[in-house]
């Protein structure tokens, strides 16, 4: 494992520093493209001065508002769809479809639905994301062994106590692949649908300083966003390791 | 054929709920199942849509083209070494949850305006889960297929060709199922952004005049071609499956 984090830190820091000595030398013009430390300096500019804090934290809200969304409609969902067979076998073609359609094309609709602003953002992320909790957790009750359904019926449990105490815990590591797949597709759902059309949030925020030609303050953006996704993705990989990793056990 | 009942019914009751949603909220915010079909077929029979449609069917065509290849490709290469795969797999799952079109600045400084960046749009967003497909299929690929084209002294390419791809088509399928609406997605966005043709532009230009019903139209167009080839694709599967 170790061997495998040097080397990839290594990898990644090698493209940047070569990129970093492609803008030094300006073989990447300067229009084109900042060189990556100078991308760091802007952003900790931005970050001091407060500028765009306001549109930092409406795009997370939005991201954490529309990720507790689709995680629950998500799971109760799936709960609904698990326990009628019959919807279940209706439903499956359409859920194996689902992710064919490009959710984006329906966010002009949403807008006129719910107007410009939170409410069509937060509606085109939970549409992306709420799929994937169905089916992860269709998946994690479908795994759940039958003997441990037995074994409770056995200790004469009841319906809730062995929901709580056995199907919940069996099923907790499909559930939180479905919750790191539903964070990032809301991130996507959301930054994408502030860069199409919005008046806040860190992706209009991108797409003014792009058409402003902002060029620095566009990359110290860019750059945010990645970090954002790079460090949550990180943290909840982590996690979802060491719960497959029990489950193997 | 119950099955297929089922999924009829589930289809008719969407579009029951788009028709009550309309009545509810009115002309000028939804267009109605019936209206949005009708202008779909107005649009069909005009030659203009038609050169909009070829349009971001090319640059369609031309992106899954290259993220098919690339992504199987890649996924072979990263696949059958065991470290390489360790090293990129992580790399390749946060390029996947980045959202790629803050990178569309840079995508059309590099390429400038038209097809080109279209493509390139579409690759980007297609060619990743079809990499990570195809190098999770290998990854778990019974050892003894590996074994046996060793065995008879076959080259690489010929492994890869003969023994790797066939062993993991269905993964493949899969991969390709997901790539395909990414492109799809990718291509669109590309040209709602930064051309004069194609689906996505006249998708742009239909949100700045207000006409719902063509925004409404041309997403049932493209919902139905989605649905259709990935039903294709899921059934070409199954066909795999029996043999």
């Amino acid at each position: 494992m170790r061997t495998e984090a040097v080397l990839r830190f290594g990898i990644v820091a090698l493209l940047v520093a070569t990129v970093e000595i492609l803008c030094r030398l300006h073989v990447i013009p300067v229009g084109v493209m900042i060189a990556p430390s100078q991308m760091a300096v802007e952003l900790t500019k931005i970050l001091v001065s407060g500028e765009f804090s306001a549109d930092i934290i409406s795009s997370i809200v939005n991201v954490l508002t529309s990720t507790v969304l689709s995680v629950t409609l998500g799971f109760v969902a799936g709960l609904i769809i698990y326990s009628a067979p019959g919807l279940r076998a209706a439903l499956e073609p359409l859920l194996a479809s689902y992710y064919a359609v490009p959710t984006f094309i329906f966010y002009p609709v949403f807008i006129s639905l719910f107007g410009v602003g939170s409410g069509a953002i937060i509606a085109i992320a939970v549409l992306l994301a709420v799929v994937s909790m169905i089916t992860a957790t269709l998946n994690g009750l479908d795994r759940i062994p039958r003997v441990l359904r037995k074994t409770g019926r056995i200790y004469r449990m009841s319906r809730i106590k062995t929901a709580v105490m056995i199907e919940l815990p069996s099923a907790a590591p499909s559930l939180f692949t479905g919750i790191k797949l539903s964070v990032a597709y809301s991130f996507i759902g959301v930054i994408a649908s502030e860069f199409i059309l919005s008046g806040s949030g860190v992706g209009y925020a991108i797409a003014y300083a792009y058409n402003n030609f902002e060029t620095p303050r566009m990359y110290a953006l860019m750059l945010l966003i990645i970090l954002l996704v790079t460090g949550v993705n990180t943290l909840l990989n982590g996690v979802d390791r060491r719960l497959q990793s029990q489950r193997r056990r | 054929m119950r099955r297929f009942g089922g999924t009829a019914i589930v289809i008719l009751a969407c579009i029951a709920i788009w028709q009550l949603l309309y009545l509810y909220v009115g002309d000028s915010a939804l267009a109605s199942p019936l209206q949005t079909v009708e202008k779909l077929s107005v649009l069909l029979r005009t030659g203009d849509f038609w050169i909009h449609v070829s349009e971001t069917g090319r640059a369609f065509v031309l992106a899954l083209l290259i993220a098919v290849l690339g992504g199987i490709a890649l996924g072979v290469i990263l696949g059958l070494g065991r470290l390489a795969g360790d090293v990129a797999e992580p790399i390749l799952v946060t390029l996947y949850s980045i959202p790629k079109i803050v990178l569309y600045p840079l995508v059309l400084l590099c390429f400038g305006l038209g097809m080109s960046a279209k493509v390139a749009f579409g690759v980007m967003h297609g060619l990743i889960p079809i990499t990570l497909f195809s190098m999770n299929a290998i990854r778990q690929m019974k050892p003894v297929y590996r074994r046996t084209s060793q065995v008879l002294r076959l080259t690489t390419l010929q492994t890869a060709l003969t023994v790797i791809v066939p062993a993991i088509l269905p993964e493949i399928i899969s991969g390709v199922r997901l790539g395909f609406s990414l492109t799809l997605l990718g291509v669109l966005i590309g040209e709602m952004f930064a051309s004069q043709r194609g689906l996505g532009f006249l998708l742009t230009s239909a949100i700045n005049l207000g006409q719902i019903d063509t925004i409404m139209a041309i997403a049932l167009l493209l919902t139905v071609f989605a649905i259709a080839c990935n039903t294709l694709m899921m059934m070409f599967d199954r066909h795999l499956a029996h043999r």
